[in-house]
């Protein structure tokens, strides 16, 4: 944990940062289809890259209430430079630090830690997406390596990543395997026209009998369902709760700003009683997931046994409430809002990949109410 | 309570199905049964790490040494001597 002085000079630094750096720009990488990679490479100077991991291999050392307030904060500039943290550091980068064994560790957190080597998750394929345990890429040993072949789709920061973690399959058995860029037959091409998440190099892998050594196994093989994909999602989900906050308090943002400005029947939209409607029910939805993001974390920092069901919670909650909002900030600006001259017509592109991303809204609908049934089952 | 009483516990308050529509014995795979879904995994072995106060070994961290009872109560008597 980073103490609370050289935490709070850091958030002011964060800040500093996006507004100046990432925010205005937000609409340009998505018109470029690029998050720049100077812009990539200062988050790493800065240690962003590396903001949960312990100082020796280069982080920052948040815990895991810091680390979301970052992610928050890198949020609300723009979800695609936000999405490197979520697929780099969290669902990759603290998976390896929680369930690599040491060489892998030693060998790749620095690199990452340091943005010299981009990774990516590859768990999705063309015809395999909630069902993620029947994954359809297969492995089989050969000698002393592994031969992958599959492929895998809308893998974020697939078209620029050095590194993949790469789920597949051989029969039942489903492992998990550190893939690099430069082995002989890997391909990714570029997804285009996509709702949102245009500038985060968004891709489809084709691994075409890809040979892997051994020492590129994550965890025990045949064990990578159980624990290095839900490891990841867990991460991932406590990820994308917080990128539910801060695309939803954006929005609010710019609603308060036009409702000040705007004027129609003589008066500022503020005056409007439906207007204060939606400011209030924006301002309460962006508190109410701004608080079970920080229970999460907390419960997450305790390593308390509810920190999973919370994080779900919290990843369904504050992606649903990020549609909302967005919705209507965009309602708030009228024609304006359906135009790309103001942001919240991206805002709102961008909030619905959020109930569709690490686990849809209905897997996480399931597992909250399953729990809810026996919680509060009054015996 | 005893070891296995703490981990019987702990698994009945994570049930996918309803405490009615499952009994499960000691020796009971509770993942093939359908018991518990695959995030229970990862729960399984923060609860094994922290109740009993071991670190479980990385070649360890496969799910038969988590599927039933009685597969937990041996790999933790493989870290610590405890009362079943
Ligand atoms: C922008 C973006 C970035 C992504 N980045 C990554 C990445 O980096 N790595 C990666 O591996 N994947 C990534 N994904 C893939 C993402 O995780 C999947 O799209 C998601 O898991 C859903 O899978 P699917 O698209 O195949 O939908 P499907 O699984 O086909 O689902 C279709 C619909 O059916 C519903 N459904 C499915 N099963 C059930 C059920 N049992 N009960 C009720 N409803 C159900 C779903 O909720 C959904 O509404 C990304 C996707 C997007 C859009």
């Amino acid at each position: 944990m980073m103490d609370r002085d050289n935490f709070e000079k850091l958030m002011t630094e964060v800040k500093d940062f996006v507004n100046n750096k990432v925010r205005p720009f937000a609409g340009k990488f998505e018109e470029e289809e690029a998050v720049p990679l100077s812009l990539i490479k200062e988050m790493a100077e800065r240690k962003y890259l590396a903001a949960p991991f312990p100082a020796e291999i280069g982080g920052l050392e948040l815990d895991q209430v810091q680390y979301g307030l970052l992610t928050h904060e890198i949020g609300k500039g723009c979800p695609s430079v936000r999405a490197l943290l979520t697929v780099h550091t969290s669902l990759v980068g603290q998976t390896l630090l929680r369930m690599a064994n040491q060489e892998q560790k030693d060998k790749w957190l620095p690199l990452l830690a340091k943005g010299e080597k981009i990774a990516a998750f590859g768990l999705t394929e063309p015809d395999v997406g909630t069902d993620a345990k029947s994954v359809q890429t297969r492995y089989e040993k050969q000698g002393d390596h592994f031969v992958i072949t599959g492929r895998k789709k809308w893998i974020t920061y697939g078209h620029l990543a050095d590194v993949f973690v790469i789920i597949a399959r051989n029969e039942e058995n489903v492992s998990a395997f550190l893939v690099e860029r430069d082995r002989e037959n890997l391909r990714t091409t570029p997804i285009k026209g996509l709702l949102a998440s245009r500038a985060a190099y968004i891709a489809e892998i084709e691994l075409n009998a890809v040979r892997v050594p051994e020492e590129n196994v994550i965890g025990n093989l045949g064990q990578g369902f159980s624990y290095i994909v839900n490891t990841a999602l867990d991460y991932g989900r406590y990820s994308i709760a917080w990128a539910g906050v801060s695309l939803a308090e954006a929005a609010l943002e710019e609603m308060v700003k036009y409702a000040r400005n705007r004027s129609q029947f003589g008066q500022k939209l503020y005056k409007f009683q439906l207007i204060h409607e939606m400011i209030a029910n924006a301002v309460t939805k962006v508190q109410t997931a701004k608080s079970i993001c920080l229970q999460a974390g907390e419960q997450r920092n305790n390593n308390a046994d509810e920190a999973i069901m919370t994080t779900t919670i919290a990843k369904y909650y504050s992606s649903k409430i990020a549609m909302e909002v967005a919705t209507d900030a965009v309602q708030l600006h009228g024609g304006n809002g359906c135009c790309n001259q103001y942001p919240v017509e991206r805002l709102f592109r961008e909030a619905k990949i959020f109930e569709i991303i690490e686990g849809t809204s209905q897997i996480q609908q399931e597992i909250i109410s399953m729990y809810g049934l026996k919680k509060y089952n009054r015996k | 309570m005893s070891a296995r009483q703490k981990i019987r516990e702990y698994i009945n308050s994570n049930l996918v199905v309803l405490d009615d529509e499952a009994e499960f014995e000691d020796a009971d795979n509770i993942f093939q049964k359908g018991y518990v879904n695959s995030l229970f995994a990862m729960k399984l072995l923060n609860f094994v790490e922290s109740e009993f106060q071991c670190k479980v070994d990385d070649s360890d961290i496969v799910i038969s040494n988590f599927s039933s009872v009685d597969n937990i109560i041996n790999l933790v008597k493989k870290k610590k001597d405890i009362e079943e």
